[in-house]
């Protein structure tokens, strides 16, 4: 790799390895693999981002006058498809994951290095069909393609996204069950579970979600294909079969799905928010059990988003009471960061500034969950805004965010370079100031009743205000998005080189080379040290604050 | 593979195998016998008896040496039961169907 | 710049041909597939618990529907294939201890037995599913399931819908588990052809061991669907 500021003779590293598209595209080298899946689903971020933007645009204006009612039905559909299996739920864990979790454990690769690689392939074949589905017409179901619409009325390409989904799924299960082997069998000596970093507890319940979620998700889609394509119908209503059985199969994943997009996320708020106090995590156990909590509990409450679809309300006020129960997990985690914080050595580098922001937006995502987990207000604002707000403040507030954060915090291991702090900094503000105002507006709409999916609100045009400040906030949040590509990619080339441990970091990543050698440690290391050890890191010097410069 | 094989299990292979025969023929014959609501749980009874059979002998559950593998199996038998019988609380309180 | 297939062996010692780089020893290696393949076969029984809580919630709302269309189906059949897949289990557990053992003969007719006795099912199935095509009981336009009494309820007649959601289920789980069987015989072919080379011994014969315990697990998805979908309510 050329680097523009002269510097002696590079060391041999994952990057400058081997030269040439083979050696890229027939890796076995997980840190490799994490930079494919990196430009793969920034991609998708973008192609996601912009179906957004259309709706947004259309939403300036109370009347449906940007595009016709299928069209918008196609919009919001594509926008949700791409973002969750295509964007979120693969972000963190198989970007940072892939990266970070065999260097945390200390070892050389995941257990199953081509799997890792077919994991991968099993991504762009399932993007691909997504593409070609949406370019061929695409799907107008919601993303949550529900019967007897998407089996028996809609004929738009629902087989084939459906496929599609499948078999990102499967890319998805591939990763599970390759961390959950790795992290099981292949920690350096002394690398007990009770010193994993909290990162590495974050991604082993995230696995476990995706191992025993995905499938059921997958015979659904099944389902619906055979239903589709050769006329079995399981939830046709002239067979007797019932549509609220569809809602279970798909919700006994979707449900557990959000904790996959979620909790890697928490994962990296722990490890910033601890490194940027200069303290270990408060609770280390309390929130290392918490994921593992998060992950077994996360099953026990999906009919909670078919509260008003017909189910029986008893077996309702069951669901609304163990949603209630999923939340303390979550709101451990979020006293034990801020008690983290306490009398702590706050420093101010873009990865917290993120980790802030996380910590607020998650918290108002998480509650405003509660407010949905009550069965008297959920019948009034399901399937409004205020829903869509919920979920995008923990997926974009919080999700995104710690997908930011994490980025910035180990952009100098991964790239061997320090990104520019000061429009990291600006960029961070840009997009908390530009996210809030686009969904927080969007709670007040959904409580005073505008519905969601709707491309036309002209019977209350009292609506257009908020949705044009929302609009705005969407424009802002582009503009924030598009500043961490642009600097990454320009410190590339000009940023700084970055020193093995630029952050003065505890964890194994950190004492290897930025960027890493192929084998991640020039000797197996030997941990004897307990996980976020910064009082050691900072004992000697003391007087000195440790920032990357 | 831990090295079980030194008294020869070739006996409780055998074994076993001819006991799922039976219990497929005890399970055959059984339905055709009145059992009123016992055929369902007699039916599911001896199945469950078979799986158990095959995953603690044939695929060595029994004698795994690693802690690990029966969590596995366990976990998955949670999980599955949570789908099945969370679901059917919706089903099973449906006064009104 | 370090030789890579030096890294990470504390010991000189001449390492197993087949021991990856990445794992410190064979013992590790062995047990990350043998974890491995437990956690995938624990997606496969969510896989297929989709379909059997389908079953379940329609089942006891159609019972009497859904015995009539049972007994439709050729419970003989049924029982010989359950049969069969409890003998290439057999042969299965008898070919990994041929491996482990080194009888390379045994090992290799332990796995070519399994391979007839799993196209030996697949035929029977091929039978059932003739059977219901000539009998119009493959859902779609061409179904019919007229004056068929409930069993046990003479005078009664099973709902032909209901009795169609029966066969939707039966087709796609009997279906999603020939598909498992099929590629089961894929995995087989590869393994028979390595225990052909020789490429397997007492110290390495991991993929025989993951092999063998897929397969079990497809039995064992079989003799879940036994008794469920050709035995609900069989007595006179």
């Amino acid at each position: 790799m050329q680097t523009a500021i002269s510097q002696p003779v590079e060391r041999e590293n994952y990057l400058n390895t081997k030269y040439g598209v083979w050696s890229w595209l027939l890796t076995t080298d997980h840190k490799r693999i994490a930079l494919l899946y990196l430009l793969s689903i920034t991609f998708f971020f973008f192609i996601g981002g912009f179906f957004a933007l259309l709706i947004r645009l259309e939403l300036l204006t109370p009347a449906g006058d940007l595009v016709q009612a299928d069209t918008y039905n196609k919009l919001f559909t594509m926008h949700g498809m791409v973002m969750i299996f295509f964007f979120l739920i693969p972000s963190i864990p198989a970007v940072l994951g892939n990266f970070l979790v065999p260097m945390m454990i200390g070892t050389k690769d995941l257990a199953f290095p081509r799997i890792n690689l077919l994991s991968w392939y099993l991504y762009i074949i399932g993007g691909l069909m997504m593409l070609h589905c949406m370019m061929t017409g695409g799907v107008d179901t919601g993303w949550t393609f529900y019967a007897p619409f998407a089996t028996n009325f809609t004929n738009t390409k629902i087989v084939e996204a459906g496929l599609a989904i499948f078999v990102a799924g499967f890319s998805s299960i591939l990763t599970g069950l390759n961390f959950v082997v790795t992290i099981h069998r292949m920690r350096a000596p002394g690398m007990t579970w009770s010193r994993l970093p909290l990162f590495i507890w974050a991604h082993y319940a995230t696995s476990i979600i995706q191992l025993l979620g995905t499938p059921v998700i997958a015979v659904t889609i099944v389902m619906v294909a055979a239903e589709r394509a050769l006329h079995l119908g399981i939830f046709d209503p002239k067979l007797g079969g019932d549509p609220l059985l569809f809602q279970h199969l798909f919700w006994f994943y979707s449900h557990p799905a959000v904790y996959i997009m979620i909790l890697p996320a928490m994962g990296v708020q722990s490890e910033i928010i601890a490194c940027f106090s200069r303290k270990r995590i408060f609770g280390y156990h309390f929130v290392a059990f918490s994921s593992i909590a998060i992950a077994v509990f996360g099953f026990l409450v999906w009919a909670h988003h078919m509260f008003v679809a017909g189910m029986s309300v008893y077996a309702a006020l069951v669901f609304s009471l163990l949603s209630y129960a999923v939340a303390v997990p979550s709101a451990i985690k979020v006293f034990n960061w801020t008690a983290t914080l306490y009398k702590g050595s706050i420093h101010y580098d873009a990865p917290m500034l993120y980790a802030f922001g996380f910590l607020g937006l998650f918290t108002i995502g998480g509650l405003t969950g509660l407010f949905l987990a009550a069965l008297g207000i959920d019948v009034h604002v399901t399937d409004t805004y205020f829903v869509v707000a919920h979920f995008h403040y923990i997926m974009v507030g919080g999700a995104v965010m710690g997908y930011l954060g994490g980025m910035h915090f180990w952009w100098p291991k991964i790239s061997g370079r320090l990104y520019p702090e000061g429009w990291a900094r600006l960029a961070a503000l840009i997009v908390f100031i530009g996210f809030n105002l686009t969904f927080f507006p969007q709670f007040v709409l959904g409580y005073m009743g505008m519905p969601r999916r709707y491309y036309d609100y002209s019977h209350m045009p009292e609506f257009q205000v908020l949705n044009v400040l929302s609009t705005a906030g969407a424009t802002v949040l582009g503009v924030g998005y598009l500043l961490p590509m642009i600097y990454f990619l320009w410190s590339m080339r000009y940023g700084k080189p970055a020193s093995d441990n630029p952050w003065n970091a505890a964890g194994l990543e950190w004492k290897t080379a930025s960027p890493p050698p192929t084998f991640n440690f020039d000797e197996e290391p030997v941990v004897t040290w307990e996980a976020y050890n910064y009082d050691e890191l900072d004992a000697p010097h003391k007087e000195e604050v440790p920032v990357a410069r | 593979m831990s090295e079980h094989a030194k008294s020869s299990p070739l006996k409780m292979y055998f074994g076993i195998w001819i006991a799922l025969l039976l219990c497929t023929y005890i399970t055959y014959k059984a339905a055709f016998i009145e059992l009123g609501r016992f055929n369902a749980a007699v039916a599911l009874g001896i199945a469950t008896l078979k799986a158990t059979l095959v995953a603690l002998f044939f695929m060595h559950v029994w004698h795994a040496s690693e802690k690990l593998t029966k969590l596995v199996v366990i976990a998955a038998l949670f999980f599955l039961l949570l789908l099945l019988g969370l679901t059917m609380t919706d089903y099973a309180t449906r006064v009104w169907s | 710049m370090p030789d890579s297939t030096v890294i990470g062996l504390q010991h000189e010692e001449e390492h197993h041909p087949e021991l990856l780089h990445h794992f410190a020893e064979p013992q590790q290696q062995r047990d990350a597939a043998s974890l491995g393949m437990w956690v995938f076969l624990a997606t496969e029984v969510m896989f297929f618990g989709g379909l059997f809580c389908a079953y379940l919630i329609y089942r006891r709302l159609y019972f009497g529907d859904f015995a009539a269309a049972s007994k439709s189906i050729d419970a003989t059949l049924g029982a010989t294939n359950t049969a069969v897949l409890i003998c290439s289990s057999l042969t299965v557990v008898l070919a990994v201890w041929a491996a482990q053992t080194a009888r390379r003969t045994l090992l290799i007719s332990m796995l070519g037995i399994t391979m007839l006795l799993g196209l030996a099912f697949l035929g029977i199935k091929a039978k059932e599913y003739t059977d219901k095509f000539e009998e119009h009981h493959v859902p779609g336009a061409s179904f019919s399931f007229e004056n068929v009494e409930i069993p046990g309820h003479p005078g009664q007649f099973a709902n032909p819908r209901h009795a169609q959601m029966f066969f939707s289920l039966y087709f796609v789980m009997t279906g999603l588990h020939a598909l498992h069987m099929i590629i089961g015989l894929g995995v087989f072919t590869w393994l028979l052809l390595m225990a052909w080379k020789g490429r397997f011994t007492p110290e390495w014969h991991t993929p025989v061991e993951i092999g063998g315990l897929y397969w079990h697990f497809v039995d064992i998805v079989w003799i879940y669907l036994f008794p469920l979908l050709y035995l609900i309510d069989r007595h006179p």
